[in-house]
């Protein structure tokens, strides 16, 4: 049963991760005055690409043709790891959190190669600017989640969310700072406004579109959707973690219904928000990151440092 | 039984380094062998047409080429064998050689602990030795004498291995000297060039320096025991602050030899000019010996720890660990840069073993079971992956005559076994999940994240900190190594002799780091056997072992409760061929839409060249620009102008030079106090014979007055 809700949720995340995507997009539209595309543009986008004939460049090597799928597993693989609509999963025990950041680091080791592997300007530059922002990012956003586990006093996002949810709702100096770390983390992973713009193609600009502009067909439909799936995962993680009701703790046809309407509304709700704050705010310098990074890093590492004096005192 | 094993290792390894020294004398050998068939005729004249033609012009060097290093690989095997055993038995061994000064027998012990190290130099002589053959092959014998490599290798295992089986304070030295004095012929083996000749006496002089600086320590042991055995030791009483000075002495001389910051710079100078099977050696093991005599020093001789001496090495191994590999990330030399990375991993292992020590002076010790376990399988894993790496930029110079990365690129096509096993070691050192690096890794985090149950708030707070340096340190080793996979083997190739490049053809400089890969991913999906092995190492030395060690099993891992954490590689590694096979079957379903090569998109301006792509320093330059102050930076970019009016630009010259900031801040002034020193010592030196007299004299009346 735990498994078959395991395999379930994936399955979700998978299926609903265009669907946030295409709900981000509309809203953004909306707010700039646009006339939005349906909502399901993102699955027909998707549809077609796999059905067209990739075109590879003649310099790429097999690493260039696995790494869409690599890229797409490892993600699939960090989805499992996160509660969507049910916590007590297995799979939450198989892989714990610092596993999740493991696979999101194995997708991007493999996104960077994939870039150089073309040998021209734009792969290079792209590789180069995603490993130099992740590698700012994720020591942010493991404080933050460290802050979650040593709260919970563990590492399996199961029991840490099990946990929020039992103490109800207190308000931690820490998860606040880790809210915030996290949150700036998952803007930048994502690569949304102000780190990166998903929806430009100029070179000075551009990070994780540079490392992918080779791709086309269903390579570029995986990395797609991967990317998609990231977002939703960030979201979330976001969501359960420090929102974590509604969430199901039992397995009923019930509660499952139940937690998954709650999950929809708060991700359409984060969505939102990301979408206002997409749409307000201008797209920062290259070497501006570093200084929103550190900041990130810096919240997550108050929050620790808050839970560990303030919360955690003997 | 057990020290019969270990005793063929060492003794093999000696054996292999004397055979080498037959390589000059096949005349004596021809001779010897005819006059043996005349004072023994035999019948089998089989038998001696066989040796004749062994000991032929042509056959004779690669066998005995050949026959060394199966020797040396006899001795790795039993030295596996040997430490298996032990750590599987779970004895200790004793024993006595009579070698040695008369009334000081060499005492021997074999644990545990030496069973582990020994596992370790084990496996990577085994690789070592099937690597070997091929890869001296391309010395030549006039320039660089194949007996010297040989003598000097097999006395450096030798020494490594004595270091490890050492029980007293002499013994330890002796075999220590010997493994650092082979060592230093083989840095010095290619001493053509001026820059290796200094590189190794660089590496000497630290290596003696440290090697002072353990006998000072062993000798405050010593001034309290009763004796240089370290059973005498083990007994002593020290108060505080004697152990404490005992421990700096210790930290600072096997600290040396490991390479923690800022005693660091003789690696990136001596790994890069030694032959890269000996890169491989010393990286890969040589530093493991000196944490071997840190560890054995700490938690065996002085007995109990103070959490003081934890925080020291919580600290070092911090601005190791991340000093390493911001290091490591600028340097082009390719060999250079894994020396770099070799500080930054040996920095982890340190911060790990000071959280083990903090946890065990404050009475958890189970807890420092756990990050004396994360600390030695990081050790293991860090033995197998920089082992892996070394050996295939060996290969890579072998097939391409070049270190320098920027130099090279494109050579998956041409040599694809090698990028994939390059990229295994590469994959593994940026610690990413389902191989071995991770494991440990994830249970150095899981170690920092049990500070809770400390009650020094100084500690509580500093130990998240370091654990966010450890979580920087990975997150840049991936980038470091992104780099390096991305600029050798990917992208087009930036010179014609990377594009004439070809694979590797003698089978044995495969079979070595392929061995090595192996290992790797089967300790990243089943770390279990190695993690029990480990946890007897810990139930000995500090007499506790795993929170949960009854979890211990090959599917998972719950090294303190499965509540609190767990992972289980083989079910990842299901998961992702799953998710891997589904999308692949259910995308490459429609036949008509298999994919279609064409040129690569060049903006529509046509020709691409291997200098559009990106190098190098182009790579990092975003990491020097956020962390400029790590580095002494020195960026010169100089424009060639032509035209009536210097208008126009012809060239572009870009010149950088990343410097280390110990040499200005730390060795130069104590180069400098030297030189004031020596010319102040000058003063007294007039030349004058008359005056020397004087000072005779004066020195003879101040010693009668002393005497009297």
């Amino acid at each position: 049963m735990n498994w078959l809700i395991a395999v379930l949720q994936t399955t979700l995340f998978v299926a609903l991760a265009p669907l946030l995507a295409g709900w981000v997009k509309w809203c953004k539209c909306r707010l700039q005055n646009r006339k939005a595309p349906s909502l399901f543009q993102p699955y027909r986008d998707l549809l077609k690409l796999t059905n067209k004939q990739p075109v590879v460049a003649e310099q790429a090597s097999w690493i260039f043709l696995i790494a869409p799928y690599i890229i797409f597993s490892a993600t699939v693989l960090a989805a499992t790891v996160v509660p969507l609509i049910a916590v007590d999963l297995p799979t939450s025990a198989s892989a714990d959190v610092i596993v999740m950041v493991g696979f999101f680091a194995f997708a991007r080791f493999f996104l960077a190669l994939a870039g150089l592997d073309i040998g021209t300007a734009f792969g290079g530059m792209g590789s180069s600017r995603e490993m130099t922002i992740s590698s700012l990012a994720e020591p942010a956003m493991l404080m933050a989640i460290f802050t979650l586990t040593m709260t919970a006093s563990t590492t399996n996002l199961s029991f840490a969310i099990t946990h929020v949810l039992n103490e109800g709702l207190v308000l931690r100096p820490s998860f606040v700072f880790a809210l915030a770390a996290l949150t700036l983390v998952a803007v930048a992973e994502t690569g949304r406004i102000p780190v990166d713009n998903p929806a430009t193609h100029l070179e000075l600009t551009m990070i994780h579109e540079a490392m992918i502009l080779e791709y086309s067909g269903r390579h570029l439909a995986l990395i797609e959707w991967a990317s998609q799936l990231k977002l939703m995962l960030y979201g979330v993680l976001i969501a359960n973690i420090f929102f974590p009701w509604g969430i199901a703790a039992t397995f009923s046809i019930q509660a499952l219904g139940y937690g998954l309407l709650a999950i929809i509304g708060k991700l359409a709700l984060l969505a939102v928000v990301l979408a206002i704050a997409e749409t307000m705010v201008a797209k920062m310098r290259l070497f501006r990151v570093q200084e929103y990074l550190s900041f990130a890093y810096l919240l997550g590492l108050l929050g620790l440092l808050s839970h560990i004096i303030l919360e955690a005192a003997r | 039984m057990i020290l019969v094993l270990a005793y063929s290792a060492v003794l093999l390894s000696f054996f292999s380094g004397l055979l080498g020294l037959m390589m000059h004398r096949r005349q004596q050998l021809l001779e010897f062998s005819r006059n043996w068939f005349k004072k023994f005729p035999s019948e089998n004249v089989h038998g001696q047409s066989m040796i004749a033609g062994y000991l032929e012009e042509k056959r004779f060097p690669v066998l005995l080429r050949k026959a060394v290093f199966v020797l040396l690989g006899l001795s790795g095997a039993f030295a596996i064998l040997a430490g298996l055993s032990i750590l599987i038995a779970r004895e200790v061994v004793t024993d006595r050689i009579g070698l040695g000064l008369p009334w000081l027998p060499w005492h021997v012990r074999f644990d545990c602990l030496s069973g582990f190290f020994f596992l370790i130099i084990g496996i990577a002589v085994s690789a070592v030795s099937l690597y070997g053959p091929g890869y001296v092959n391309s010395y030549k014998e006039s320039h660089h004498p194949f007996a010297v490599l040989s003598l000097f290798t097999g006395l450096f295992v030798t020494g490594m291995l004595l270091v490890l089986l050492a029980d007293d304070a002499f013994f330890f030295m002796i075999a220590w000297e010997l493994m650092s004095v082979a060592s230093y012929f083989l840095v010095a083996f290619q001493h053509e060039n001026p820059a290796n000749r200094r590189a190794a006496f660089l590496y000497l002089l630290m290596a003696e320096v440290g090697a002072l600086a353990i006998i000072l320590g062993f000798g405050v042991l010593a001034g309290f025991a009763d004796g240089f055995t370290f059973d005498a030791m083990r007994g002593a009483h020290l108060s505080t602050t004697w152990a404490s000075i005992a421990f700096m002495l210790a930290l600072l001389g096997f600290g040396m030899k490991a390479g923690i910051v800022p005693v660091h710079v003789w690696l990136p100078e001596a790994h890069p000019v030694a032959p890269s099977h000996i890169s491989a050696l010393m990286s890969g093991v040589m530093l493991k010996v000196a944490l071997y005599g840190l560890i054995r020093f700490c938690f065996d001789l002085v007995g109990d720890v103070h959490w003081q001496w934890g925080v020291v090495l919580l600290i070092l191994g911090t601005i190791s660990a991340l000093g390493g590999i911001l290091y490591a990330m600028m340097q082009p030399n390719l060999k250079r840069l894994l020396a770099y990375s070799s500080v930054e991993n040996i920095g982890i292992i340190f911060m790990v073993l000071g959280l083990s020590m903090i946890f065990m002076a404050n009475g958890h010790p189970q807890l420092a079971a756990l990050g004396f376990l994360a600390a030695l399988f990081h050790a293991f894993n860090h033995a197998l992956f920089k082992n892996l790496l070394f050996l295939g930029a060996g290969i890579i110079h072998h097939q391409t005559h070049q270190l320098n990365i920027d130099m090279m690129g494109g050579l998956i096509k041409k040599m694809p076994k090698t990028s994939m096993l390059f990229l295994i070691g590469c994959m593994s050192i940026s610690s990413l999940p389902l191989f071995n690096g991770f494991v440990s890794e994830w249970l150095a985090f899981q170690t920092a994240l049990q500070v809770d149950v400390l009650d020094n708030g100084v500690l509580r707070s500093l130990i998240p900190v370091a654990a966010a340096a450890l979580a920087l340190t990975a997150a840049l080793a991936a980038a470091c190594f992104v780099k390096v996979f991305g600029l050798i083997f990917l992208g087009q190739p930036r010179s014609h002799h990377c594009e004439r490049a070809r694979e590797v053809q003698d089978k044995g400089m495969l079979a070595g780091p392929a061995l090595l890969a192996g290992l790797c991913f089967l300790f990243g999906i089943f770390p279990g056997p190695v993690i029990s092995l480990i946890n007897g190492v810990a139930g000995q030395l500090l007499g506790q072992t795993l929170p949960n060690d009854a979890a211990l099993g090959w599917l998972w891992l719950a090294p303190v409760s499965t509540g609190q954490a767990s992972y289980a590689p083989p079910l990842v590694l299901i998961g992702a061929l799953i998710a891997a096979g589904v999308s692949f079957w259910y995308l490459r379903r429609n036949p008509s839409t298999v994919m279609r090569r064409a040129e690569t998109w060049d903006c529509g301006f046509g020709g691409l060249t291997h200098r559009m792509q990106y190098s190098s320093s182009a790579f990092t330059m975003p990491f020097r620009r956020i962390f400029a102050k790590v580095w002494i930076i020195d960026e010169q970019i100089d424009k060639d102008m032509r035209g009536a009016m210097d208008q126009d630009v012809a060239a572009v010259h870009y010149q950088l030079q990343i410097q280390d900031h110990s040499w200005p801040r730390l060795y130069n002034p104590i180069q400098d106090g030297v030189n004031q020193l020596a010319k102040l010592v000058g003063r007294i030196q007039t030349g004058n014979i008359r005056v020397y007299l004087g000072y005779s004299f004066v020195t003879l009346i101040i010693m009668l007055w002393v005497v009297s």
